[in-house]
């Protein structure tokens, strides 16, 4: 059929339509996007996907309004590193990408489909929250924002969910970064607050900065919100994209295993380590001498430094790695150390990656702020993700693991498929100095002579290294090895091996009561 | 300005700087006790070490002003 008067009016109806929606708001808001260096929400998309291509549902969404192209959301299922995955992504041009009932609506039907395609979810937000003047229609209903929020609870652990933090996050919009796996900040544009600094001022009084009350930087060093702090929104998606390639689609499929690598460059765990177990040394040092070269992605690297998490590959295969960094706080475990490493516990247990506990630890923090804090129940919350998780575990003993230290890192009693200590390694309910120091104190004050005092002293202290020592607890069962700190790689990597297989049935239960 | 201040609680094992030195961003000027482990200080920034507000075996809280460097 030739192209008759009729049919070419239709084409160009669509073509104007498209054109109009494809091209987002008005241009000033285009102008103030990049002049905050924001990329445009489908420029965002081309960088995210491979060969930049995707399909979209919902385009037309309330395109009767006329300036509201696709409703302030593109929501769309495109490849990332070949795999299927579906995305959510506020236009912050539309409407400051506030969300109306089918912005709402779109979300929704894109959650739906990921769970449904078992595949990952994407959220890319940029949204000033809510628009009041719509509530009705987007707040408080059946299929309102609630149940964005409840579907992402819903679909937590069954399918990766990530965000990629542009803009600002604002009020209930919040809860989408915190129900996510991880956030991706990019510094000076995105923000989460619950309360606007302005509304701050009205409603409490207080007079403050966004960024110092939610800005990028605030959330990934202090409240720990935020996971992974970049200046850039390319550097945002190109992170994106690494951190995928370690995760499987769905928490059914097990996580690729590509090519091994060598480890970098650099000195040997026995130059690394201090004999010293009171002096520090820097555990990224380690960390690098057993993962495959630049395999490293770490997970709130600017928060609560004395725990370090992180995934890696070790001969290709994926690995989430705790570490504690003698460091940074002397590698003592707080509240902030405890909760990160919950979450990044239940993370990797959720989509099969197996764990490995690289122990130097001096026990949980004392004294009175903590325990005013509650490091107990934060300690807790550690000590039951591990606990629970069935994943392999595989926990090694670098140097010391006193206290529930030696609990949070996998110790014995929590069934790791192995513990493997190094000839450094120290398993105590606490240090010589502090034991000594603990039973012996009235002895050791009665004696009169400073000379005799430290003889004594030094007496003691050699019979607690003796009665602590690692051979003895190798002999007793309690560990199940001692290598050389020159083998640990190659160990790893063959042990990850065999547990590949392992299947850990849970006891029979609707769920534990989680401590928090 | 930039006050270096203690992450944790702890006593301050030594000081290895004095009032008048010029020390580089990430030198060790002072060592802090605590759970008995050493914990390394280090200067945030290049500058002169103005003031040295704690001795040794002093005890100090989380958040103490440790050193005070200048420009």
């Amino acid at each position: 059929m030739t192209n008759t008067t009729e049919t070419k009016g239709y084409n160009d109806r669509l073509q104007e339509k498209l054109s109009s929606i494809f091209a987002g708001g008005q241009q000033k808001y285009h102008e103030k996007m990049k002049e905050s260096n924001k990329l445009f929400v489908r420029d965002r998309l081309r960088l995210l996907f491979d060969d930049g291509e995707y399909v979209e549902d919902g385009r037309f969404a309330n395109v009767e309004a006329g300036d509201l192209p696709a409703d302030g959301v593109v929501t769309a299922i495109g490849k990332v590193n070949g795999e299927t995955v579906c995305v959510m992504a506020n236009d912050s041009t539309v409407k400051a990408g506030s969300w109306g009932s089918r912005t709402v609506e779109k979300i929704i039907r894109i959650q739906e489909t990921a769970e449904k395609m078992q595949v990952p979810m994407l959220y890319l937000v940029d949204s000033a929250g809510a628009r009041i003047t719509d509530q009705l229609d987007m707040f408080p209903n059946r299929r309102g924002a609630g149940r964005i929020f409840h579907n992402q609870v819903r679909m937590s652990g069954m399918v990766p969910q990530v965000c990629l933090l542009f803009g600002p996050s604002a009020a209930g919009g919040a809860y989408i970064p915190a129900f996510c796996d991880i956030v991706i900040m990019v510094e000076g544009n995105a923000s989460m607050y619950l309360g606007s600094p302005r509304m701050a001022e009205k409603v409490i009084g207080e007079k403050v900065s966004l960024e110092e009350m939610g800005g990028a930087r605030m959330h990934c060093t202090v409240s720990g919100v935020g996971d992974v702090l970049v200046s850039t929104e390319e550097e945002a998606i190109a992170e994106a994209r690494r951190y995928m390639a370690y995760f499987p689609s769905n928490f059914a499929v097990k996580p690729e295993v590509l090519e091994a690598k060598a480890a970098v460059a650099g000195r040997t765990l026995e130059e690394i380590i201090p004999e010293n177990q009171n002096a520090p040394f820097d555990m990224y040092e380690l960390i690098d001498q057993l993962i495959d070269e630049g395999s490293f992605f770490e997970i709130k690297k600017l928060f609560a430094g004395e725990l370090v998490t992180g995934l890696a590959r070790i001969d290709g295969q994926v690995v989430g790695i705790l570490a504690n960094q003698p460091k940074v706080k002397g590698g003592v475990l707080f509240g902030d150390s405890a909760d990160k490493g919950a979450k990044f516990i239940s993370l990797c247990d959720a989509f099969s990656i197996p764990l490995l506990f690289l122990a130097d630890v001096p026990g949980f923090m004392i004294g009175t702020k903590v325990e005013r804090a509650g490091i107990i129940r934060h300690g807790a919350k550690f000590i039951a993700a591990m606990s629970s998780a069935s994943v392999p575990k595989i926990s090694v003993v670098v140097r010391k693991a006193y206290g529930a230290g030696l609990y949070a890192m996998a110790g014995p009693a929590f069934e790791p498929d192995v513990c493997i200590a190094l000839p450094t390694a120290q398993i105590a309910v606490m240090g010589p100095e502090a034991a000594v120091n603990a039973v012996y104190s009235n002895k050791i004050e009665a004696i009169e002579d400073p000379k005799e005092r430290l003889k004594y002293v030094q007496q003691k202290h050699q019979e607690y290294k003796e009665e602590i020592d690692i051979y003895k607890l190798a002999s007793e069962l309690i560990i199940d090895e001692i290598i050389a700190p020159s083998e640990l790689r190659s160990v790893l990597s063959t042990r990850l091996g065999y547990y590949a297989t392992k299947e850990l049935p849970m006891p029979y239960r609707k769920h534990g009561v989680f401590p928090v | 300005m930039n006050e270096l201040k203690a992450s944790m609680a702890g006593t301050v094992l030594n000081v290895l700087v004095a009032e008048g030195d010029t020390v580089t961003k990430g030198q060790a000027v002072l060592t802090l006790e605590s759970m008995k482990m050493e914990i390394p200080v280090e200067a945030e920034k290049d500058g002169k070490v103005e003031k040295v507000h704690v001795e040794v075996g002093a005890f100090v809280n989380e958040e103490d002003t440790l050193l005070t460097l200048g420009e």
